[in-house]
């Protein structure tokens, strides 16, 4: 970062940054669990993820407050202007992604009553993409590292093919036997809680890209989730 | 006030040589030897007591200086940087003073001047090194998901310099853990994969038991069909034994140097005469003059086997299996192409799946196990690689390896030719 005249001015900017970083964690920690909690059908971590939220939500309130502050009395140009504005958008978009985590968190306490499902070993890697996503997202918003912000951003597609071939495989296991239509479903929204992670990372990922470079990226985003076209013919077994 | 009596101090040596040049000029100079005795007096007074307190004031005065790291002794400095324990030094601020080698191992570089919640996110250490900046010393087990799940004890502490430091250390317990887990999954697998070939071979043996005991043409063909499934299981036990042992190592770096064309000719030679069966032709090209890669001989070996013997399996039957070797980037990659139908786009990226099978029926027929590329992406992670698959159905796919290379550090080694390269 370059130097400020008021020095003040550049430790309130990288007080602002750090506070997104410590809410960045708080989301990955909740979303940890959550998916800890799929995977190895742990209640407890489920319970952690359902409870994680609150503080999320009271650091997003201190950072939008502290970015309005320092929009108010100081005026930024230029990238200091861009990183509030990446502060505030981050902020945003952390807040779902801790929604999202505490409703895949709440479902996972109800599968985790139903006997086992090799799915959920599935959805669990699948998470663990996203996990990732969301790792490299935070690390280039703390190092401002746009060639990073970019690869996540080219890299939801992979996301969108598991959640796409999830999918289908949940569609046919209902018809097959329309008793796990019940767990089916709960199956079905955590994977497409998942998918909604990682389309955040994206969103993360441009707004970082753009607090960097001041350009943005292109408006098509990768995007291979088909699912609202797809259909699965219904056949009636013999 | 320590800083005060410091400022006193500064002028003390000035004081004390004016009363020295004051006494003698007044004894040579004449006003009496009363005078001159009581400057020369004054003097000592300075010099005994300035001398004896210098010490302790001039420590004050040290710690009051930007880095409280300062006053380490350089050999303190060193040692804490060679530690095989991650240490992290936190000023006030929480901003980083310090990161020894392990900890730049486990966080990555450019840490300096940084705040904590910059590089080391995780809400429990943060709660840690906050609670220990209170005075209340803390230890706590947190885990680092991704990429390669680890998992650490933390302690943090305060240590009382002025201005006072928090220390973070980590204690690495990911050997540890992943055992308790492998082992966990290990059974978990065998026994649920196991069963179905398990539930065969009985089935037969109940069958040869009863009405096909003198039945010779059924009881050659179950015999055959038991020795099918009793291999299978065989491969079965051999990769999940592989996959735990790899995933045991997966968050250790690999250090040999290795020339990666002649890791994929040595894996394709092995595999010549199973395509030769298929009338299938194996060929390797690779590019002039790479750099080695950083990675482990026989995991490597066995990475290019299952892409190979993948390549076989699926491809067209008399049709090629190319590879390709070349360097893109700083990194040298090996791509393994063949002819056979392709893979659809939905079904690439859970490819490497533990179980997961394209097509059930058809990997059950080649005797797939289900765990070929899940072997291969654990191998591909601890070696800090890429894989890329790429596929159009009806054109064949193309697995594509990704490694870092080797910096030239110390003079490659000159490339042992592979017996078996003549072969090809």
């Amino acid at each position: 970062m370059t130097e400020h005249t008021v020095k003040s001015f550049g430790e309130q900017l990288e007080a602002l940054s750090a506070l997104v970083a410590q809410m960045g964690g708080l989301a990955e920690a909740q979303f940890a669990s959550a998916i800890e909690a799929i995977a190895r059908r742990d209640s407890v971590a489920a319970e952690r993820a359902v409870g994680g939220d609150s503080r999320i939500d009271e650091i997003q309130q201190e950072i939008e407050d502290r970015a309005l502050k320092l929009l108010a009395l100081r005026q930024p140009m230029a990238v200091d202007l861009r990183e509030t504005l990446a502060a505030i958008k981050t902020a945003g978009e952390l807040e779902r992604i801790g929604d999202l985590a505490k409703n895949i968190a709440k479902r996972a306490l109800v599968l985790n009553r139903e006997p086992p499902i090799r799915l959920t070993q599935s959805l669990a890697r699948m998470g663990k993409a996203a996990q990732n996503q969301l790792k490299q997202v935070l690390d280039s918003f703390t190092s401002r590292n746009a060639e990073e912000a970019e690869a996540v951003w080219n890299r939801d597609g992979e996301i969108d093919e598991i959640y796409n071939s999830l999918f289908r495989e949940l569609l046919t296991y209902m018809m097959e036997d329309p008793r796990t239509i019940g767990l089916c479903t709960h199956l079905l929204f955590v994977a497409k809680n998942i998918e909604r992670c990682g389309d955040h990372c994206t969103n993360i990922a441009e707004v970082v890209y753009h607090m960097v470079r001041a350009g943005h990226l292109a408006a098509n985003r990768p995007k291979a989730d088909t699912t609202s076209e797809t259909s699965v013919p219904y056949e009636t077994h013999a | 006030m320590l800083e005060s009596f410091a400022r006193l101090r500064a002028i003390a040596w000035p004081l004390m040589i004016g009363a020295i040049a004051g006494g003698a000029v007044v004894l040579f100079a004449g006003p009496g030897l009363f005078w001159a005795l009581l400057a020369l007096g004054l003097a000592a007074m300075l010099i005994v007591h300035f001398v004896s307190f210098q010490e302790p004031i001039l420590r004050a005065q040290e710690q009051t200086v930007d880095d409280p790291l300062a006053s380490l002794p350089p050999m303190t400095r060193v040692l804490l940087d060679q530690l095989p324990i991650p240490v992290m030094l936190l000023d006030d601020d929480e901003r980083v003073l310090f990161v020894n080698r392990s900890m730049r191992d486990v966080l990555g570089p450019g840490l300096d001047r940084k705040r904590a919640s910059s590089v080391l996110r995780n809400p429990t250490v943060l709660a840690a090194i906050a609670e220990a900046r209170r005075g209340f010393a803390t230890n706590v087990p947190f885990s680092l998901p991704v990429p390669i799940e680890r998992y650490y004890q933390a302690y943090a502490a305060r240590i009382s310099l002025s201005p006072s430091v928090t220390a973070l250390l980590l204690h690495d317990l990911t050997v540890v853990k992943r055992s308790e887990q492998l082992r966990a999954d290990f059974i978990a697998n065998a026994s649920h994969e196991l069963r179905t070939p398990l539930a065969a071979v009985s089935g037969f043996i109940e069958t040869l038991r009863g009405h096909a005991r003198q039945d010779e043409v059924a009881r050659d063909q179950f015999l055959d069909i038991m020795a099918v499934e009793a291999a299978r299981m065989r491969r079965l036990i051999d990769d999940l034994l592989s996959l735990s042992r790899i995933e045991m190592n997966e968050h250790v770096k690999p250090e040999g140097r290795i020339e990666l064309e002649g890791v994929v000719r040595q894996a394709a030679a092995a595999l010549k005469p199973l395509a030769a069966q298929d009338g299938m032709v194996v060929t390797v090209k690779a590019e002039p003059e790479l750099p080695p890669v950083i990675g482990q001989q026989d995991e490597l070996v066995q990475l290019f086997q299952n892409l190979v013997h993948n390549a076989i399996k699926y491809g067209r039957e008399k049709g090629k299996v190319e590879i390709r070797v070349g360097q893109a980037d700083g990194q040298v990659f090996a791509a393994v192409h063949d002819d056979g139908e392709g893979i659809a786009a939905n079904a690439i990226p859970r490819l490497t799946e533990r179980f997961y099978r394209v097509d059930v029926k058809r990997s059950r027929e080649k005797g797939g196990t289900g765990l070929g590329l899940a072997i291969v992406k654990h191998i591909i992670s601890r070696h800090q690689g890429r894989l890329a698959i790429e596929s159009r159905l009806g054109e064949g796919s193309t697995f594509t390896v990704f490694l870092p290379a080797a910096r030239p550090e110390t003079p490659p080694k000159p490339a042992v030719p592979e017996p078996v390269t003549e072969m090809l």
